[in-house]
């Protein structure tokens, strides 16, 4: 059975959501942002919310929690690492993933479910979707807007390092490119600013977030895009 | 020493505080403003000026996306 860790820092909000999230697919356990081991954990989960009360820049000071050293270096190895809204501003700053973060382009706070397409599913949390899938989940946050220099863009996009894109019209923040979520080259470190976590039961809304979880216990043993198996079935 | 750190969102880089500000000044009598952009500052009381540059760089601003200068304050 799949482990996953979900980071907690002092300031987190949507981590017990992701706790939730993932004991849906495998075990679930919290880790401590003075963890300086991830009690070897499969997959490890940075989660939303406001860490270290964003204070500078969102995700700036977290990076350099003692948790994060250890995060790196799994993330090195190859160990999945998945980073949602402010976990994925912490995996921008920590230099685990490309680009950056900025404030959404109308200044605002925004709410809402949003559809996104899955443009990867070579990747550690994306290995349950087929190409094209559209997930419905929620977005929430002030500090969405994705930006990457050009040159870095176009490597992002030529390299298939783009994982996840607002569906057309759909863009709430003003990202480059319509771009939702992103992967490292090896494609085990995934950050997106929607909320899988809170799209994991069709009561609230959707299940479609939950194909991101699941995806990171396949451990490459489930062939990408077979879906009669998945616990979940498949996405329209 | 004292320093003081200016940090301000790299040229080109759209800046949406900076827009609104622009915005509002003609609503109160200040007109022909133009280029209004927003950053930050940070000053701090440091044995060495020569190692704010590194705070620079690994924390007080993410060179990505923002430019900084680094000022002697006394």
């Amino acid at each position: 059975m799949t482990r996953f860790g979900v980071i907690r820092f002092p300031g987190s909000c949507d981590e017990v959501d992701a706790l939730q999230a993932c004991s849906h697919f495998g075990h679930a356990e919290l880790l401590w942002h003075r963890d300086r081991d991830l009690k070897g954990v499969d997959a490890v989960v940075v989660p939303g919310g406001f860490s270290y009360g964003d204070y500078l820049r969102p995700g700036a000071l977290a990076r350099f929690s003692p948790v994060m050293e250890a995060v790196a270096e799994y993330a090195a190895e190859g160990g999945p690492v998945l980073g949602i809204c402010n976990g994925f501003q912490v995996l921008c700053e920590a230099g685990l993933l490309p680009g950056a973060l900025l404030g959404n382009d109308h200044m605002r706070f925004r709410c809402r479910q949003v559809d996104v397409i899955v443009e990867n599913t070579d990747t550690a949390f994306t290995r349950a979707c087929e190409r094209g899938n559209s997930l419905s989940i929620p977005g929430k946050h002030t500090t969405g807007r994705y930006f990457a220099p050009p040159e870095l863009l176009d490597q992002l996009e030529s390299e298939g390092q783009v994982v996840f894109r607002y569906a057309p019209g759909q863009n709430p923040n003003g990202s480059l490119n319509d771009i939702a979520g992103v992967c490292n080259e090896a494609g085990n470190v995934v950050g997106l600013m929607p909320h899988p976590e809170h799209a994991v039961n069709p009561l609230c809304s959707s299940a479609d977030g939950g194909k991101l979880f699941e995806s990171a216990t396949y451990q490459g043993a489930w062939p990408p895009g077979n879906q009669a198996d998945s616990p979940l079935g498949s996405v329209a | 020493m004292k320093a003081r750190v200016l940090i301000r969102p790299k040229e080109g880089i759209l800046d949406p505080q900076g827009q609104t500000v622009e915005r509002a000044l003609p609503a109160l009598g200040f007109e022909g403003v133009s280029d209004v952009r927003i950053g930050r500052l940070v000053e701090l009381e440091v044995p060495d000026i020569a190692e704010v540059e590194a705070m620079c760089e690994k924390l007080l601003a993410n060179p990505l996306v923002e430019d900084y200068e680094v000022v002697a304050v006394e």
